[in-house]
């Protein structure tokens, strides 16, 4: 019953970007949720798990693979802080770095899946392991893509004077990357036992 | 900005590109793509009508005569999907892109331009889906909802299939009204004139925001479970293949998660036509307003946590089945709510019989009838005798032909005048009426007793001791038919030659009422007025915007000059 939210001024088109992108990325989560949960049923009740010769997955290098990607959490927030403060060549530094660290973990990942002996139609473990990866991975490569984008519109002059919305849907994005990330990891790394 | 709130105050304004071929190219004016998406949505609608013509057809007797079993197979899946994912769905998304930005205030959707490829997408899955009838094989054959482990076989061993393609289709259709809730999301929520609050909004946008939320939190599931199955099907995994330690039901928990509430997001919106209706043609305010809105969200609420009553008997441990029990018979409480509202609105109004209200009457009373089964399917016990029998065939249908298809016709008949500025012909619109409402209880009845009898649903051939109602449903199912040649004739020749409309030919109250007939481009452009009670103002003699007699006069002045 209040009498306005959220009206526009009149004949302006305001930004609504921002607002899209977060509806947008709940939607998203949702995906990951249905294959969460998938994951956890599949395995609760499955009789072998592991497929034959497969001891269980070494979790040292991913390990190593999620510090990197949480740090980027940390290091676009800080070119975010740059941006803020208008300071353009901060933030370029800062956002490039963050793209280094996905890079690092792309690749990371993509080690790891040349080492393992199982496959893809490797039952059902090979087939949810790599189903749930490779899905995330795609996310952090839209991500890489996306910063680089950003990146690239910071040469315009004057373009991120006034603030820009497209920075904060992707920093937005790279941190519900990582925590999708975490859970992942848990699910995947941790939880070996079944 | 006292008298300059007019909207489109130059008397001549000709709508410079009022040609028909912005029809049929990429264009991001709502009110384009609303009728694009809605013309579109009856093309397809014509196909899968062809298709339950011969469905009934095969029907009319015992014996599978008429098309071949596996064809048959083929055709009640693909006039399943056809009319969920090619009808509905964009139909409703239709009435969405014209009702919405008008409703509200607004210039245009949040994103013009998504809006488009949203319905672009369409025509485009459409054309993939229906090129799945010339692909060797034949188009998918495993019923709309797909269940493995037939869905994952391919006995010839293309890569292209049928099954495929209509993953592939499902998919990209779930991609489309994705984009199109996002849009429709954020222009409720960030494009609402000055002085709408929430719970001044019309109804129609609370059950589209409602809608439009179901299909954010629910299609990604289905999409997820999509992917799985084309991996299954095409790339050799096991998700869903036992031998390899994968789950069949594991999918149907998937599909139903989304399929369960894509019923809502049909039904939602038809509620909203409903609450918007019956007020206009009662003369009365729509009774219980906060309620009829709220009711709207806990049936979202509600909607998500019911899916497993459409698998009870796939082996689910009986604690599920009476927590999903209950929860879908809890859904009742806020529907029924609605209706109570309705009749409430209705009582003692000065009602009139209009096409569109008979469509809603008719629409509300099959509704009354489909949500007393569905109470009966929700009880455990019932759903097992008549699961997989034509009595459940029934209660779909009475929700989605009955109720929904009802409800949709009487918005189209309502707005018609506003979007096209020409009026639909009252007589035809009766005939359409009487005709549909006839031949869809006589063919949606006669599936109860049968499918209590036990006759299962998806076969082409059956014991003759159904053969009577199964011949009364197909003569039914033929008046339905029938029933489309004067909606077609009504809609075209009123188009291209009807009586022009006024800006307000039903006195009905509202921001799209205040909007000349078809309205400009950028509907109120710069001149939004201040909407400053609530909807609905029926009898009351309140206005609804700031200066809405300067407004309404300098319509019809405009009108007489025209």
């Amino acid at each position: 019953m209040t009498a306005t939210t959220g009206q526009h001024p009149t004949g302006e088109h305001v930004n609504h970007n921002l607002t899209g992108f977060i509806i947008f990325l709940c939607s998203e989560s949702v995906i990951f949720l249905a294959f969460f949960s998938g994951f956890a049923l599949l395995k609760t009740n499955a009789l072998d798990w592991l497929p034959p010769g497969v001891e269980g997955l070494e979790w040292r290098t991913p390990l190593i693979n999620t510090v990197v990607l949480v740090s980027s959490s940390g290091t676009i927030w800080l070119a975010e802080r740059c941006m803020a403060k208008q300071n353009l060549m901060g933030f370029r530094a800062f956002w490039l770095l963050t793209m280094a660290l996905g890079g690092y973990f792309l690749y990371g990942q993509a080690v790891e899946w040349q080492g393992l002996q199982f496959g893809f139609t490797s039952g059902v473990f090979g087939g949810t392991f790599y189903l749930l990866t490779g899905f995330h991975g795609l996310h952090v490569a839209t991500g890489v893509f996306l910063m680089g984008l950003m990146l690239a519109k910071s040469f315009i002059p004057g373009n991120y004077a006034g603030g820009e919305q497209g920075v904060q849907a992707t920093s937005l994005f790279w941190h519900f990357v990582d925590v999708i990330w975490i859970i992942l990891f848990v699910l995947i790394y941790v939880w070996q036992r079944s | 900005m006292t008298s300059a709130t007019f909207p489109s105050g130059s008397p001549s304004s000709p709508p410079e590109n009022n040609s028909w071929n912005r029809y049929f190219g990429f264009n991001t004016d709502a009110k384009v793509i609303g009728i694009q998406y809605i013309v579109t949505a009856f093309f397809f609608f014509l196909i899968g009508g062809l298709l339950a013509m011969i469905i009934r057809g095969e029907l009319i007797t015992p014996a599978s005569d008429l098309v071949d079993r596996t064809v048959y197979n083929g055709i009640y899946t693909m006039h399943g999907t056809i009319m969920l994912f090619l009808f509905i769905f964009p139909v409703l998304n239709g009435l969405n892109n014209l009702l919405i930005p008008t409703m509200i205030g607004a210039p245009d959707m949040a994103f013009p331009r998504l809006n488009a490829v949203a319905f672009w997408l369409v025509p485009i899955f459409g054309a993939l889906l229906i090129a799945s009838f010339f692909v060797p094989g034949g188009p998918a054959y495993s019923g709309w909802w797909s269940y493995p482990p037939v869905s994952t076989q391919n006995p010839l061993g293309h890569f292209v299939n049928g099954q495929g393609l209509w993953i592939t289709a499902v998919a990209l259709s779930g991609v489309s009204s994705i984009m199109g809730a996002v849009n429709f999301v954020t222009t409720i929520l960030r494009m609402r004139a000055p002085g709408m609050g929430l719970f001044r909004m019309p109804v129609f946008c609370w059950t589209a925001l409602a809608a439009q939320s179901l299909q954010l939190i629910g299609l990604p599931a289905l999409t997820g479970g999509a992917v799985m199955l084309l991996m299954d099907l095409s790339f050799g995994t096991s998700f869903y293949q036992p031998e390899g330690g994968g789950d069949p039901v594991l999918y149907q928990h998937f599909f139903w998660f989304y399929s369960h509430p894509a019923v809502y997001v049909i039904i939602l919106p038809v509620f909203g036509i409903f609450s918007e209706l019956f007020p206009v043609y009662s003369r009365k305010p729509l009774f219980g307003y906060v309620y009829v809105s709220l009711a709207s969200f806990i049936i979202v609420g509600l909607g998500l946590i019911v899916w497993v009553h459409h698998f009870f008997t796939s082996g689910v441990p009986q604690w599920m089945r009476n927590l999903f029990m209950v929860n879908t018979m809890l859904i009742s409480v806020p529907t029924g709510v609605k209706v109570f509202a309705w009749l409430g609105t209705i009582w003692r109004g000065k009602l009139r019989l209009t096409t569109p209200m008979l469509f809603c009457l008719g629409g509300l009373f099959n509704f009354v009838f489909a949500g007393i089964t569905g109470v009966m399917l929700a009880t455990v016990p019932v759903d097992i005798h008549v699961s997989n029998t034509y009595f459940v065939v029934g209660h779909f249908h009475y929700v989605i032909y009955g109720a929904a298809v009802m409800g949709i016709f009487a918005a189209i008949y309502h707005w018609f005048p506003k979007f096209t500025g020409r009026m639909p012909y009252e007589g035809l619109g009766k005939l359409h009426f009487l005709l549909t409402f006839i031949g869809a209880n006589l063919n949606f009845l006669p599936m109860h007793p049968l499918g209590l009898m036990g006759m299962p649903r998806r076969v082409s051939s059956y014991d003759p001791e159904f053969a009577f109602w199964n011949v009364l449903a197909s003569l039914g199912a033929f008046l339905l038919g029938v029933s489309i040649i004067p909606f077609l004739l009504n809609m075209i020749s009123a188009w291209v030659r009807g009586p022009k409309a006024t800006h307000n030919p039903w006195n009905a109250i509202g921001l799209e009422w205040l909007l000349p007939s078809p309205p400009p481009e950028d509907n109120f452009g710069e001149h939004v007025p201040t909407v400053i009670s609530r909807p609905y103002g029926y009898g009351s003699g309140e206005p609804l915007v700031e200066h809405q007699a300067e407004i309404e006069r300098q319509l019809t002045l405009q009108e007489a000059s025209a």
